[in-house]
């Protein structure tokens, strides 16, 4: 039996096995990964969506690193309760730029996928540094070294290329000026033109107005530390995309 | 011989002059202090080797009538510690969510939850797991095929190189080095380095098969097989990103948003399905038979299970990504597949527990025996509840919950960890050739301890995800949702004491069974009675028996 | 393009899965395999180590 045959060989040579055992677990990840790699059909067209600004990267970078993903997730579902609770469900399109994303997996704290400008950035500031003083029953560690600590951007530029070569449209303009424009996010007493370059830069990527916040995020005008990084990202969070301009039941949009 | 442990220097050698390179230029903190840990760690590995080398003068260290045991002995007493220092840090952030005020400590950001948690599932799964995969896919392997473990010194460096990776990826959580992709925190480095061990294990585990005595590969180490494999692919695939400075520390994965969400899941969910699944159903269907002294129930099915069981498990992943921005037909396949699932791993437990046919008593009189078998019962119990929980309707209140939770650690705790507990003490009697433990009722403890404890963990937890799921979605009588976020955090307290009891006592269990096996291996009480009556060098593959 | 792969994916790709699946179920009942598998069965119980009962 030609047939029987094979399995003998199959069986009897691990290098077969080998190859069986490669072919069989690579169908599944390729049938169901590949298509979403065509973008346009996976995202949806809002107006909106534009590159993280520097500062607004640095904050995402410590966010990432303090692991806040352990506990908060990015992803409002489509669900009732989830829509009144924190806003909007989310869209594809809203993490398109996120390297990696942050959908999270658990909510032990509230989804943060809109909590931008839902708080003022001194209640941000009370709660991370001691979360108990504004919340009595929360079990949030305290953040409050983020205030002691420096934010390092000497390299920053270094991470807008290598966000722009996989394939986030930062434009040279921005790279060239990554580092002044995250001073003059951070920093009221900047001067206008460069507030004006920076807003002008992102908001012409965004398409709309009024995406850029700008402001001493930490209520620290001597220096830029990490606490401003982070409450300046926190702030944009899930307020770029126009939701006029989405329309559900477009047969594009269902997937 | 020599070829292996020149082959092994050299890759040290060059890990080693790299390491110092990238240390001198390191353009932040984090990579300057793992540049330097991975140079020394390296640089006295290379120093071992030499010395070691230098003292064989002309003895073959490598003699193919013995089996590699001492490397198992290590992996045993690598596994043993990981286990508890990884039960250790989920207690201590336990307690953070429990009692915050005591044991967050706002000067030691590093020890806050956030850097914690990857520490504790990284330290449980990679470290006590791998250990334990290692350790025993390397004592199967030799023993099923009658052959010396391939490639000389190569196996040593598997088992140094992958715990190297363990320790840089543990400090590097510490030190806030992450990708913040769950299960594959590790960031560039760390993620190349272990590909290479992770190849060399796959050849020194193909190598040995290769050379193998018996005709017949034996079913566990098919199962040992896809599970390096298949982690090989995933872990590539996951981690592909992109460093900002090859100097420095922080990468930016390759893909984004929806697609990174699908490759992360669909790694996430293989992670379990083939390191904690394949991996410890490899250990089933050596120890199992071997500790009750039975035949596997049945062989054909043991096949069908594991071509079901990989053919399946690999597209269930996107059911972590329910009502997400996930096209839907992706979804529903994933639960589609999650539900046929539930075959395949009931066939498996079926075919673990049916082994001890004919040999009941031996629940009663071998402890050991027991927590394998139990173990296989929580597997039945998480595979049951796994594909339930894969259903979109009832991933809507449990996703993002406790449920989710307990439901792991029904898994971890229960299968995962009983049945690396059994292999553990099965393979230190073995490997010390101890006449038995030394102290069955130490086993006893161990066992009611970490069952209680598992009990009380996961009912918790249960209660605790159910409840916040429904006051998540509960409305007043107004229409209005009735209950704030904190309101949901604020209910789970009590649950939250009872989880942190469960851990302890599982933690406890735990170090019972360390001094337990650190006695039996020391040939202390139980394990002394019978002298070792033939020297220590026989060798096991003549046919001397 | 997108239609093109989803659809593949949905059709094609359950084919093969069951294709592949139904190979594996005809080796494992094949009658002739049955002593080989009984053979395999006592391989873990048949290797004694020195110092092992």
């Amino acid at each position: 039996m030609g047939l029987f045959q094979k399995h003998q060989a199959l069986e009897r040579h691990s290098l077969l096995l080998t190859v069986g055992i490669l072919v069989v677990v690579a169908i599944g990840g390729l049938v169901e990964i590949a298509p979403l790699f065509y973008l346009e059909n996976t995202i949806e067209k809002v107006q909106g969506m534009r590159p993280y600004t520097p500062l607004e990267l640095a904050g995402r970078n410590i966010y990432i690193r303090e692991g806040c993903y352990t506990c908060h997730s990015q992803m409002v579902r489509p669900l009732r309760d989830e829509v009144e609770r924190y806003g909007h469900y989310s869209l594809a399109a809203e993490s398109m730029y996120d390297h990696p994303f942050q959908w999270g997996s658990k909510r032990t704290g509230p989804d943060l996928a809109r909590v931008g400008r839902k708080y003022s950035n001194e209640w941000h500031l009370d709660h991370m540094t001691n979360p108990r003083s504004v919340v009595p029953e929360s079990i949030m560690p305290p953040y409050a070294f983020l205030s002691d600590n420096t934010l390092h951007f000497d390299d920053i530029a270094d991470h807008l290329k290598t966000l722009r070569f996989e394939g986030v449209p930062y434009t040279d303009d921005m790279i060239e000026n990554a580092k002044t424009d995250l001073i003059a996010q951070v920093d009221p007493d900047a001067d206008y033109d460069s507030q004006d370059a920076l807003v002008a830069r992102y908001e012409e990527a965004s398409g709309r107005k009024g995406t850029i916040t700008i402001g001493d995020f930490d209520s620290d005008r001597t220096r830029i530390t990490e606490m401003d990084a982070v409450i300046a990202y926190l702030q944009m969070t899930g307020t770029l995309v126009d939701f006029s301009t989405y329309e559900a039941d477009d047969l594009s949009n269902r997937r | 011989m020599a070829g292996s442990i020149a082959g092994v220097a050299t890759l040290v050698g060059i890990a080693c002059l790299g390491s110092l390179l990238i240390a001198a230029n390191a353009i932040d903190p984090m990579m300057e202090a793992h540049a330097w840990i991975f140079f020394f760690l390296t640089a006295f590995a290379l120093l071992s080797i030499g010395i070691w080398a230098g003292g064989l003068t002309g003895r073959n260290p490598f003699d193919e009538s013995f089996y590699e045991d001492t490397i198992v002995k290590f992996g045993v007493a690598a596994a043993m510690f990981w286990g508890i220092a990884g039960f250790l840090v989920g207690v201590i952030i336990a307690l953070q969510l429990t009692w915050p005020n005591i044991f967050y400590f706002p000067d030691l950001g590093w020890t806050n939850f956030g850097r914690l948690r990857p520490l504790h599932t990284s330290a449980v799964i990679f470290a006590f797991g791998g250990n334990v995969l290692i350790a025993t896919s390397f004592y199967v392997v030799q023993r099923t095929s009658r052959t010396r473990i391939a490639g000389g010194l190569w196996p040593w460096f598997v088992f140094w190189g992958y715990n190297l990776f363990i320790v840089i990826a543990g400090t590097g959580y510490l030190m806030g080095v992450t990708q913040s992709k769950e299960y594959a925190e590790p960031e560039w480095y760390a993620d190349l380095w272990l590909t290479i061990v992770w190849v060399a294990y796959l050849l020194v585990f193909l190598g040995t098969l290769w050379k193998r005595k018996e005709p017949h590969i034996y079913v566990a180490n098919w199962f040992y097989l896809s599970f390096i494999v298949t982690i090989a692919m995933l872990h590539i695939v996951n981690n592909l990103s992109i460093p900002v400075n090859l100097s420095g520390s922080k990468s930016y994965q390759l893909f984004s948003g929806v697609q990174d969400a699908l490759t992360q899941w669909w790694y996430g969910h293989n992670a379990v399905g083939f390191f904690l699944t394949t991996g410890f159903l490899a250990i089933m269907y050596y120890f199992i038979p071997k500790r009750a002294q039975r035949p596997v129930y049945s062989y054909r099915l043991s096949i069908v299970h594991f071509w079901s069981l990989i053919f399946i498990y690999i597209w269930a992943g996107p059911h972590h990504l329910h009502y997400t921005a996930l096209p839907q037909w992706a979804q529903t396949l994933g639960m589609t597949f999650s539900i046929m699932l539930w075959m395949p791993s009931w066939g498996g437990m079926i075919n673990g527990v049916m082994t001890l046919s004919g040999a009941w008593d031996k629940l009663r009189t071998d402890p050991v025996v027991r927590m394998m078998v139990v173990s296989l019962a929580f597997y039945g119990m998480s595979t049951f509840e796994g594909p339930l929980m894969s259903v979109r309707a009832v991933n809507a209140l449990s996703h993002y919950t406790e449920w989710g939770i307990a439901h792991v650690h029904s898994g971890s705790l229960g299968w995962v960890g009983f049945i690396s507990f059994g292999a553990l003490y099965c393979l230190t009697q073995w490997l010390w050739k101890r006449p038995a433990l030394y102290s069955k009722s130490l086993v006893e403890w161990h066992f009611w301890l970490a069952t209680i404890g598992i009990v009380f963990y996961i009912v918790a937890l249960y209660f605790a995800g159910i409840i916040e799921g429904l006051m998540w979605r509960a409305y007043n009588e107004y229409g209005f949702l009735e209950y704030s976020f904190i309101e949901t955090v604020d209910a789970k307290h009590i649950n939250y004491m009872i989880r942190t009891v469960g851990g302890g006592l599982y933690l406890t269990g735990a170090l019972i069974m360390a001094y337990n096996l650190v006695r039996t291996a020391l040939g202390h009480g139980e394990a002394a009675d019978v002298a070792v009556t033939e020297p220590n060098r026989t060798p096991a593959l003549q046919p001397a028996e | 393009m997108y239609e093109t792969l989803s659809h593949f994916a949905q059709t094609w790709g359950l084919a093969l899965f069951v294709a592949m699946f139904a190979v594996a179920l005809v080796y494992a009942l094949w009658p002739t395999n049955k002593t080989k598998f009984r053979e395999a069965a006592y391989l873990p119980l048949e290797d004694k180590d020195p110092g092992d009962e």
